[in-house]
């Protein structure tokens, strides 16, 4: 499947429409992964001044999920999309939903490195998140240029990285908890970043969510609940 | 009846309904259809399942009504036709020598694009085919008209004025009325062909609900240029292009993922 889809309704309207929603889940995606990054950045610094930011643009990101719900609900009462276009819709609606949800967890981030005081960072395995959060940042980014490429192979490869998202999540936990044991004071604070670090970790779920309906959307091919094996052969295999 | 040719169907999850298990009411067999020197249908092989709606789908031109047509031989009336290969009905030939063209045509009616009611009574109308089959019982005949017009949702609607000449109904009244009438002589397959493309949208969706009614006594296959229609109403839909069978399958597998380009181009409306 290629980007030629865009070009060849015989209502030209139609691609126009299409195209536009796809551009715009670009730059909401865009905007998700700039305040991913700002917000670990945030934490991993102590940068409070950019986790204020943080927190104040992610009204903008509602917004433009609500925005883009609307477009596609008028061209699927407009349109009656069927087959790719409808796929391609269907899986709009649910990549939104998550970019949504991957800027509430990046807040919470942002939120907690608000809050976060330098001592609190230097008994939290805060390189360690730091690279997590980069990890996940790379899952959302790829799922995307998926999304745009059309590409279903490497939307399945980015959900792989998705093993690894988890197996750093368990370690971070590890130390913290090895954290809390030594600094029994700190556990109310050392509680808040084991709440960053989860956040971060359901990005990485995210993401694989987003993947998973590039999948859908190029190949016809439901791979929700599915192994990564599964998803692979999916992605690779000739739906015609 | 259950046992079938090969028909090349394919089904999104392997799970989903399958052609190839139901039981079939026609099946079509290497048919292939010339007016004169024209190939209008190439080969066409598939079944038409029992108790469930069929529809055709595809351009003007691809061969949809004219293979709808052969399904009662309503061909047989263009002198310029010549048909090969099978329609089975209960295993037998349709095409066979030995076939009874009217008894064929009691059993597999068909419903026209526009209503095309007799100018006589809306009674008369319904009754008009057990006439011919020489029934006079006044009792039968009140019995069939109310039964055959309470199945196509009419009866309500007409039944304080069967007298009156059914040309006074409206165009979706009159749709349904036909479709009483294709009833009224209780037949085992219905055609339908176009049956809603004159109706406005309220008119189409009766006929539509009708449909679905029907299934339960009737097999129904529909060519129609309505895709939402087709998605909307049939269990199975065939997708034809220049008188080839291009993909046959359960209609949610056709509508979310079709396995031909030709018919991906078809229904999301692309350039072909």
């Amino acid at each position: 499947m290629d980007k030629s889809i865009f070009s060849q309704h015989i209502s030209r309207q139609f691609n126009e429409e299409l195209e536009a929603i796809v551009n715009r889940v670009m730059s909401m995606g865009g905007l998700v992964e700039q305040q991913l990054n700002d917000a670990i950045e945030a934490l991993v610094k102590g940068d409070q001044e950019l986790a204020e930011t943080v927190l104040t643009r992610d009204y903008a990101i509602n917004a433009m999920e609500v925005e883009l719900d609307e477009a596609c609900t008028t061209i699927l009462a407009r349109r009656q999309p069927t087959a790719s276009d409808l796929r391609l819709v269907m899986a709009v609606v649910k990549t939104i939903t998550d970019l949504e949800r991957i800027g509430d967890e990046a807040e919470r981030v942002g939120r907690t490195a608000l809050h976060l005081l330098k001592k609190d960072r230097e008994i939290s395995p805060i390189e360690e998140i730091g690279a997590l959060g980069e990890h996940v940042g790379k899952m959302v980014q790829s799922g995307l240029n998926a999304f745009t490429r059309m590409d279903a192979e490497a939307a399945a490869r980015t959900a792989q990285m998705d093993i690894n998202a988890d197996s750093r999540y368990e370690l971070i936990i590890r130390e913290l908890l090895s954290a809390m044991q030594e600094h029994p004071k700190k556990i109310p604070r050392l509680m808040d970043v084991i709440w960053a670090t989860r956040s971060l970790e359901r990005i990485g779920d995210r993401a694989r969510n987003i993947c998973e309906y590039v999948i859908y959307f190029v190949k016809g091919k439901d791979v929700r609940h599915t192994s990564f094996q599964t998803m692979a052969e999916e992605a690779t295999g000739d739906r015609r | 009846m259950a046992d079938q040719g090969s028909v090349s169907v394919r089904s999104s999850s392997g799970l989903a309904k399958s052609v190839d298990r139901e039981e079939a009411a026609m099946e079509v067999k290497n048919l292939e259809l010339f007016y004169g020197e024209d190939r209008a249908l190439k080969g066409i092989d598939m079944a038409i399942p029992k108790g469930k709606i069929t529809a055709f789908i595809g351009p003007s031109g691809c061969g949809k009504s004219t293979l709808l047509r052969c399904l009662n031989r309503m061909n047989d009336l263009i002198d310029s036709v010549k048909i090969t290969g099978e329609v089975l009905l209960d295993g037998v030939n349709i095409y066979d020598r030995s076939v009874d063209v009217p008894e064929l045509r009691r059993r597999v009616g068909m419903v026209f694009q526009k209503p095309n009611p007799f100018p006589k009574s809306i009674y008369e109308n319904v009754a008009y085919g057990l006439r011919l089959q020489g029934v006079k019982d006044r009792r039968t005949l009140d019995e069939v008209v109310e039964r055959s017009l309470t199945r196509a949702a009419l009866w309500d609607e007409v039944k304080d004025r069967l007298n009156e000449n059914a040309f006074g109904l409206s165009g979706g009244q009159q749709q349904r009325l036909v479709i009483a009438r294709a009833v009224a002589i209780d037949p085992e397959v219905l055609l339908l062909d176009e049956p809603a493309s004159a109706l406005d949208p309220l008119a189409t969706l009766k006929i539509e609900e009708l449909m679905l009614e029907l299934k339960e006594r009737y097999t129904i296959a529909i060519v129609t240029h309505n895709m939402q229609q087709a998605a909307r109403v049939s269990d199975y839909t065939a997708f034809m292009y220049l008188g080839d069978l291009i993909e046959y399958t359960d209609t949610e597998t056709l509508f979310t993922t079709p396995a031909k380009k030709r018919t991906e181009d078809y229904i999301t409306g692309r350039y072909g």
